[in-house]
């Protein structure tokens, strides 16, 4: 890894403030920028750490009802935290990677990352949660654009995810066996106006809603309404651990998983 | 360089260290804490797992300049001042938990928190927590045994692998 300047501010304002400098980079938990950066696939001139922003950690439930998470929440305290207020998304948020990336992991980094197997991207487009930024706020349906890549500009800050809550919801993840990321997953989520899919894993567009799956499951919540639907298009992910047909039909399995799961 | 001081098995430490120094580079090459090992370096293998403020954190993918301030445990915090071993070791040593021993070290600590979080674990729960935890020489069935006995149960009938 190429040596870097390192800064640790104590606000937004002053995280904003430092990268907007040339080379600078923000660090969340630094389970996949590190890496990244040891390969020199990635070689910042300062890294901004946002792990010591108290107001960008914790989750609270806002007065509309919504699950609020600050951007540089690790994986296991949403697991803890929002079990009481949104079980499918604290079930995600504990099967991410294992308990030492939790520890470290925010949700921050994994939605600005966007890997196109990572968990979180499908919970934040199957709830239609709202990402805000140090300057704005972001639909998840316009966030998300295409592998490793999303709306934000350079050095914008995601500095909470608010998640509306549904009325169900479950999300059902067949894990690559190597890396435990998702070979594809689904979150399923009814509210009172339709039911969201959003699938990860499987498209090389990265997380998709499969909008004919939402459809039938708005006209009945059963895995059986998924039945008559021919698996999902697009270009599917074909590598060794799975061909994209492969990849397809399990979408519409561990999509009926869910919707079993969510009940 | 930056100073960086934390406190590491309980006692305060310091050094200057660069923007990308690593914490197992830290506790390895500085403090000769040398019990936490690099399987991968790719936060794979879980060789390296140290307790950070209390939870298992992988020391390879953490940077020392950002644990100002943190409270460190490694390995060598693990027994008692004179030596004793903790249960945790102490049930490695009768059950078999280890061949070569590099992985040792993280499994140890991994187990550690498992049993602080969930005294007593099933097998099934022990298996999923260790998913980070990589053993090259595979003895992962008497890990899990020990694992079992340092939690106090009964593992007479758990066949021996
Ligand atoms: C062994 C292993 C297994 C894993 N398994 C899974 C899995 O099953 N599912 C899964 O989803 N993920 C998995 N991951 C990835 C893990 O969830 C990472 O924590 C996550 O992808 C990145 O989060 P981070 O906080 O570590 O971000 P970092 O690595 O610090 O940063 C990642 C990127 O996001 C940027 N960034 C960080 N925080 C912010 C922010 N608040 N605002 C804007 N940009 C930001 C950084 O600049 C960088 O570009 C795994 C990782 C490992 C090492
Ligand atoms: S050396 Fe850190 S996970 Fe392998
Ligand atoms: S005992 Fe050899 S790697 Fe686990």
């Amino acid at each position: 890894m190429y040596d870097f300047e390192f800064a640790k501010p104590g606000t937004i304002a002053e995280a904003a403030a430092a990268l907007k400098g040339e080379g600078a980079q923000a660090l969340g938990g630094g389970q996949t920028l590190l890496p990244t950066m040891k390969q020199r696939l990635a070689a910042p001139e300062l890294l901004v750490s946002l792990s010591g922003i108290a107001e960008m950690q914790g989750v609270c439930v806002s007065d509309a009802g919504e699950v609020c998470i600050g951007g540089a929440t690790t994986h296991a305290t949403v697991a803890r935290e929002a079990a009481a207020h949104y079980p499918a998304l604290a079930d995600l948020a504990g099967r991410i990677g294992d308990p030492a990336v939790r520890n470290r992991g925010t949700i921050g980094g994994s939605l600005a990352n966007n890997d196109p197997s990572a968990c979180y991207p499908a919970a934040a487009l199957g709830s239609g949660a709202r990402i805000l930024t140090n300057t704005r706020e972001i639909a998840a349906d316009a966030f998300f654009e295409g592998m490793f890549a999303t709306a934000l500009e350079e050095g914008e800050i995601i500095t909470e995810v608010r998640f509306p809550v549904p009325q169900v919801a479950a999300w059902a993840k067949f894990a690559q066996p190597a890396s435990r990321f998702a070979l594809v997953g689904v979150f399923v989520a009814r509210f009172a106006d339709g039911v969201r899919v959003a699938v990860t894993g499987a498209s090389s567009d990265g997380v998709f809603r499969w909008t004919e799956a939402e459809a039938a499951l708005g006209a009945s919540f059963e895995a059986e309404a998924l039945a008559p639907l021919s698996p999902p298009g697009g270009d599917m992910i074909s590598d060794i651990h799975g061909s994209g047909d492969y990849r397809a039909h399990l979408v519409k399995v561990m999509a009926g998983r869910a919707v079993a799961a969510a009940g | 360089m930056t100073r960086v001081e934390m406190t590491v098995n309980g006692k305060p430490v310091s050094g200057e260290v660069e923007g990308r120094t690593l914490l197992v580079e830290f506790l390895r090459d500085r403090l000769r804490l040398t019990g936490t090992h690099v399987g991968c370096d790719t936060s794979q293998c879980g060789a390296c797992v140290v307790h950070l403020d209390g939870a298992p954190v992988k020391a390879c993918a953490a940077l020392a300049l950002d644990l100002q301030g943190a409270d460190v445990v490694t390995i060598e915090g693990v027994a008692a001042p004179d030596g004793t071993l903790s249960p945790v070791q102490q049930a490695f040593n009768e059950h078999h938990g280890l061949q070569c021993g590099f992985c040792t070290p993280g499994m140890i600590m991994s187990a550690t928190a498992l049993l602080r979080d969930n005294p007593r674990p099933t097998e099934a729960e022990i298996r999923d927590y260790l998913e980070g935890n990589i053993c090259r020489c595979t003895g992962y069935h008497n890990i899990v045994k020990a694992i079992m006995a340092a939690s106090g149960q009964d593992v007479s009938a758990v066949a021996a692998e």
